[in-house]
């Protein structure tokens, strides 16, 4: 193995820049180092300036999002070694605003989260008296997958849809609100169904599918968006059935 | 904007750093193999357009008439033609394959507790195929 | 029950569409469009392609091949011009365009169907 390797990071800083450009660095090649201990080292070593987010280093909680080689990827789980012998590009997560270097504004996706209501619905509550809401290891199950989620919006940077158009929802959001769908302790489908079940929503997506191939998760967000789309279809069949709402 | 009464605006100029925004280009869909993929599985709906048209047209000759007929049919075997149809064949292959792989997505199929794995609920799709092509073929060749 | 956004009509269609076309156009555009032209294989008469088309079945069968792919392809080629072209801003036209379109092959269809 190589002594080192070529790193070329986006550089950015909203005082000086009008766009970003590449800046190498020359980091030590160790086996065991992922992206994230190479930036750690430029900024502890070489530049303290450059920016970027990052927190549990084990691809828990999806901070430390990064375009690596064009291709989204959480940087502490991307090992440095996989990329001996050529240059590693390190950019931002593509279709978000960067703020400086490597961060990116994600409110846009914060905002949209709130929009498919990621909590428990209920219409009636159970009274404290009668214990919790019991579920089966079969209900578990059904939404389990779509619960892995650790928003690190991945998918959107792989999203075309979510690029060429800032109003669609977006894979991780719809994921979710299938989730909550799908549990059967939620009794929120048909009010989740009012804000999804829309042009921007559910409806916007192509099925491109490349949320699912980058997830680090495992989520399949282009499962439950096919999935959800399946169910809003039937809903408004359905509706036609049942005129005056 | 937070305008939460928990949140007053701060007493000072709050600092907003100018973001970049990157336009996304209009050739995005080379940007990689999956996309180019995607976009080719999307252009296969011309194909299935272009069959319309050629069916329509097919009926239409019908109805004039044997001699119109047979005039359809010899433009059918010009070599640029053959050419293009061959390449609509390819796309609505192409369709087909990407559809049924797609339809299982679409579909949580859950029997006895337990999702029924992908490949289960693709295999009915094929199997309508491939019957349906057999007795389509039938009622054509059998005259 | 409230109604939701009416792009599930067309995602229905769509998908209708897009099933007929998977499973049925390979073999018709292979058999009249290379086998028989080719002649890989006899084609069959005038005669008894009329006879063929003019059963009511036939003809009921014929119209759904041909109006419900039309609708597959002009929900997905809508959203081809969108985000190929990126000209969601002539909504209004490419709408009117793809799914005017479909209507009228679908009349097309009707009418050839009907008077054959």
């Amino acid at each position: 193995m190589a002594e080192t390797i070529q790193l070329e990071i986006a550089r950015y800083s909203p005082e000086h820049d009008q766009k970003p450009a590449l800046q190498r660095f020359e980091v030590p090649l160790r086996p065991e180092w992922v992206i994230l201990d190479a930036l750690n080292y430029i900024k502890d070593k070489v530049d303290g300036s450059l920016t970027f987010r990052w927190s549990c280093r084990m691809g828990v909680c999806g901070s430390c999002g990064m375009m690596v080689n064009g291709e989204p990827k959480l940087t502490c789980a991307t090992f440095l070694h996989k990329y001996e012998g050529k240059a590693v590009r390190v950019e931002p997560l593509r279709y978000f605003p960067v703020v400086r270097d490597l961060v990116t504004e994600i409110s846009d996706f914060m905002r949209k989260l709130k929009r498919a209501k990621p909590w428990l619905i209920r219409r009636t509550e159970k009274p404290l008296a009668e214990g919790e809401y019991l579920q089966t290891p079969e209900q578990l199950d059904t939404y389990k997958q779509f619960s892995m989620c650790i928003n690190c919006t991945l998918c959107y940077a792989a999203c075309p849809v979510y690029g060429l158009d800032s109003e669609f929802i977006g894979p991780a959001a719809l994921a979710l609100a299938q989730r909550y769908n799908l549990d059967s302790r939620d009794q929120g489908a048909e009010e989740r169904m009012l804000a999804l079940a829309h042009p921007d929503g559910v409806w916007g997506c192509t099925f491109v599918g490349e949320c699912t191939s980058v997830c680090p998760e495992h989520v399949d967000p282009a499962g439950a968006i096919q999935q959800y789309k399946l169910k809003a279809a039937t809903h408004w069949f359905k509706s036609l059935l049942k005129p005056g709402g | 904007m937070d305008t939460h009464p928990a949140n007053p605006p701060p007493n000072y100029t709050e600092y907003h750093p100018r973001w970049y925004r990157r336009r996304v280009s209009t050739y995005w869909w080379l940007g990689s193999w999956p996309y180019v993929r995607f976009i080719l599985r999307e252009l296969s709906s011309l194909a299935v357009a272009f069959f319309v048209v050629l069916t329509l047209a097919q009926i239409y000759a019908l109805g004039q008439g044997a001699q119109v007929y047979a005039e359809l049919q010899e433009w059918l075997r010009q070599p640029a033609v053959i050419a293009l149809n061959a390449v609509a064949l390819l796309f609505a292959v192409f369709h087909t394959l990407t559809w049924f792989n797609a339809a299982p997505k679409a579909m949580a199929v859950r029997l006895g507790g337990k999702r029924v794995p992908e490949w289960a609920v693709a295999a009915p799709h094929y199997a309508a195929w491939i019957a349906a092509s057999a007795v389509v073929a039938w009622f054509l060749l059998e005259r | 029950m409230p109604k939701t956004s009416n792009d599930a009509f067309f995602w229905g269609l769509f998908s209708a569409g897009g099933t007929v076309a998977a499973i049925l156009i390979p073999v018709h555009l292979f058999l009249f469009a290379l086998a028989f032209p080719l002649r890989w294989l006899l084609e069959p008469t005038y005669g008894a392609l009329m006879d063929l088309v003019r059963l009511p079945l036939v003809r009921v069968y014929l119209f759904v091949l041909c109006s419900l792919p039309l609708f597959h392809w002009a929900h997905r080629f809508r959203f081809t011009l969108y985000d190929g072209l990126q000209i969601k801003h002539l909504n209004e036209v490419i709408f009117a365009g793809c799914y005017g379109g479909a209507v009228l092959g679908t009349a097309v269809a009707g009418w050839l169907l009907w008077t054959i």
